[in-house]
């Protein structure tokens, strides 16, 4: 398999906690511009993959690549985020005491030291481009609301908003639709769509109709390594998927 | 009604008053005190001027404190520490202006160090005859060690409870270390009995209330200081940090730095306070840095409401006051007091003096807004009590925490 064409390459990747091996000789490889949908039963590794991803979890052996040859075992989560890889938390985590206008300007791409942040001045450009990201998460007529006022699903926007605001390269998302209304998850499907357009973009979640919703190719997790990887349907179809989730 | 005004302004306005009540009573009290006659119901004795510059050295070290505990979510329990090196630094200076005047008449060596045989000075206490000199290390002492500290701590991602204990640990240390009198800072007894500053006599009611002026436009400039750093993109950044670190992280920011400046930044004002603290009360020892004293200016921030700007000052004077009384009434009660009055607060006041003020007008703004629209026949554009309480406390410089409680550690 060659790097070179690749955003993300995770090769023999294995991490144990406490004896407990939470990833286990994990392959997965996305291509530039991909949008990948992970699926996996409790416990299967897809959040443990994301930490490895983006610094927070140092695996024991394996390699991993972002952008065919940065290798991203050997920085911490500020540089990886810098590079260009965004996540979004499985529970949404923003600024609570903060407005939405605010969240997005600390989430904006720029100098990340602390005293150009002390004298920082708001420039046109910059509240330019909250407007649009505000319009993009359908937030523009809450942007001086605070964000502990936000319903549960529109503070998942508003964290999706920050990663856009980040502009990366790859987003990583856990679990978008947790918790969202029907309404909700087809808007956030669409959503994800759009931003697929121009990132690549991996998405992991349980929500079946939310993945079929994508279109796109599925990769199983099962106790840490890849069980199957396909079309949603020759996922669904495979005897050993539907054996991990219904138990049998 | 001043002080109704006072309150009731929205938080930019709040701080502007502030800093003009500091600034008006560092013209106003020496005045009282010195062009006044004694006899006059106007005037405001020494006594009063020494007592009340004294709180004010709390008061600026309270805002120290409120600028990594209330904005940051720092429980630093060892303030106290930074606020006795910048003291030490400014008795040092105090006791080389001593010179031959001391006991012993030694020209160059403090009378501690004749008494303990010292034959020349020791090589940290160089410079310190130099007013700027000391001023210098007023500010480098305790800023050096909060950032080495806090670059060790930080990097390792010491948090919550962890980080109080090891900042009590840190003051309890240097504590033991100034007791030894081989440390050469004049070991239990401390540094006392000084003659001048600058050349004026600090026993002389001219100089207690220039020290004092100094002291209310020292704290007036921490304000605007604190003011401005919690109201820039770095302060939202902060309180993002106390908020959510894992998410500033992953964001890009290095939350590490983040809290590294604010730390090194307080512990910058705290050891300004303590400097001009000890010509105020005439001596510094160890007892400065036990632990119970920074304990103690926790519970000053907590009453007046951190995460806030003017809260800390309030609840400094507040409870420095109340304790001047109660050891003169009851003394041997006071340190259940203290705890019982920690105890309400944490309980009943969970946002401090400042937090209920802000909350108790919330509340009345929207039972006013609410029998106004009564009485207009129409109820449809009254806001929620709730939200005006919180868009009332969401001002820059007037933040409150939904729960900015220490978070566990990780």
């Amino acid at each position: 398999m060659s790097k070179s064409n690749t955003i993300l390459y995770l090769d023999g990747v294995s991490v144990s906690f406490d004896g407990f091996r939470a990833i286990n000789n994990l392959s997965l490889v996305l291509d530039k511009g991909e949008m990948r949908a992970i699926i996996g039963p409790n416990g299967a590794g897809k959040t443990t993959m994301m930490d490895i991803v983006t610094g927070k979890t140092r695996p024991d052996e394996g390699e991993v690549f972002f952008d065919g040859q940065v290798d991203l075992t050997k920085h911490d989560e500020a540089e990886i985020a810098m590079m260009g890889i965004g996540r979004k938390f499985q529970k949404p985590t923003v600024f609570e005491s903060h407005t939405i206008e605010e969240n997005l300007m600390l989430a904006l791409k720029g100098p990340r030291s602390i005293f150009p942040a002390l004298f920082h001045r708001r420039s046109a450009a910059e509240t330019r481009q909250i407007d649009d990201i505000l319009g993009i998460i359908r937030l523009g007529d809450k942007r001086d609301e605070l964000a502990a006022n936000l319903s549960h699903g529109q503070k998942q926007w508003l964290e999706i908003g920050m990663l856009l605001a980040q502009d990366p390269k790859l987003l990583l998302v856990d679990e978008p639709v947790a918790g969202m209304t029907d309404a909700e998850t087809e808007e956030t499907a669409r959503l994800l769509k759009d931003i697929a357009r121009d990132h690549s973009v991996i998405v992991v979640e349980h929500d079946m109709h939310f993945v079929r919703e994508l279109g796109v190719k599925v990769t199983c997790l099962h106790e840490g390594s890849v069980l199957s990887e396909g079309t949603l349907d020759f996922v669904s179809a495979d005897e050993r998927v539907v054996e991990v989730y219904l138990g049998r | 009604m001043i002080t109704g005004r006072f309150f009731a302004a929205g938080a930019d306005r709040r701080i502007a008053i502030t800093i003009f009540i500091l600034l008006a009573v560092a013209v106003i009290v020496p005045l009282l005190n010195l062009a006044v006659s004694p006899a006059s119901a106007f005037y405001v004795p020494s006594y009063i001027v020494a007592l009340t510059g004294k709180y004010l050295c709390y008061a600026l070290l309270a805002l120290a404190l409120d600028l990594v505990w209330g904005y940051c979510g720092i429980l630093s329990l060892g303030h106290g520490a930074f606020f006795a090196l910048g003291g030490y630094a400014m008795g040092m200076y105090l006791m080389r202006q001593i010179g031959s005047r001391g006991v012993y008449g030694n020209p160059i060596l403090p009378d501690f160090m004749v008494f303990l045989n010292y034959k020349e000075l020791p090589w940290f206490w160089y410079g310190f005859d130099h007013f700027w000199f000391a001023g210098l290390m007023v500010l480098a002492v305790p800023g050096l060690l909060a950032f080495v500290f806090g670059w060790f701590a930080f990097r390792s991602r010491v948090t919550g409870v962890y980080l109080s204990i090891i900042t009590q640990a840190m003051t309890y240390a240097l504590l033991l270390a100034f007791f030894r009198n081989d440390m050469g800072f004049g070991g239990n007894n401390g540094l006392t009995d000084f003659k001048d500053i600058l050349g004026f006599n600090v026993q002389a009611d001219a100089t207690r209330s220039a020290l004092f002026a100094a002291s209310a436009v020292m704290l007036a400039l921490a304000v605007f200081v604190t003011w401005a750093i919690v109201g820039s993109k770095y302060g939202k950044l902060l309180m993002a940090v106390r908020d959510a670190e894992s998410r500033t992280r992953f964001l890009g920011w290095r939350a590490e730095n983040v809290k590294l400046f604010a730390f090194t930044v307080s512990a910058v004002m705290a050891g300004i306070a303590g400097a001009l603290y000890v010509p105020q009360v005439g001596i510094i020892n160890p007892g400065e840095f036990e632990p119970s004293n920074s304990i103690e200016v926790v519970v000053w921030a907590a009453v007046g409401g951190r995460g806030t700007i003017v809260g800390p000052i309030i609840g400094a004077l507040l409870v420095n006051a109340g304790k001047s009384w109660f050891t003169g009434v009851l003394p041997e009660f006071w340190l259940f007091a203290l705890g019982g009055l920690f105890v309400a607060v944490t309980l009943l006041l969970p946002k401090g003096i400042i937090g209920m003020w802000d909350s108790w007008r919330g509340n009345a703004k929207a039972l006013r807004a609410a029998s106004v629209a009564e009485e207009a026949g129409s109820d449809s554009d009254v806001p929620p009590p709730a939200k005006v309480v919180r868009s009332e406390a969401r001002k820059p410089g007037d933040w409150s925490a939904s729960n900015p409680e220490p978070q566990p550690a990780e």
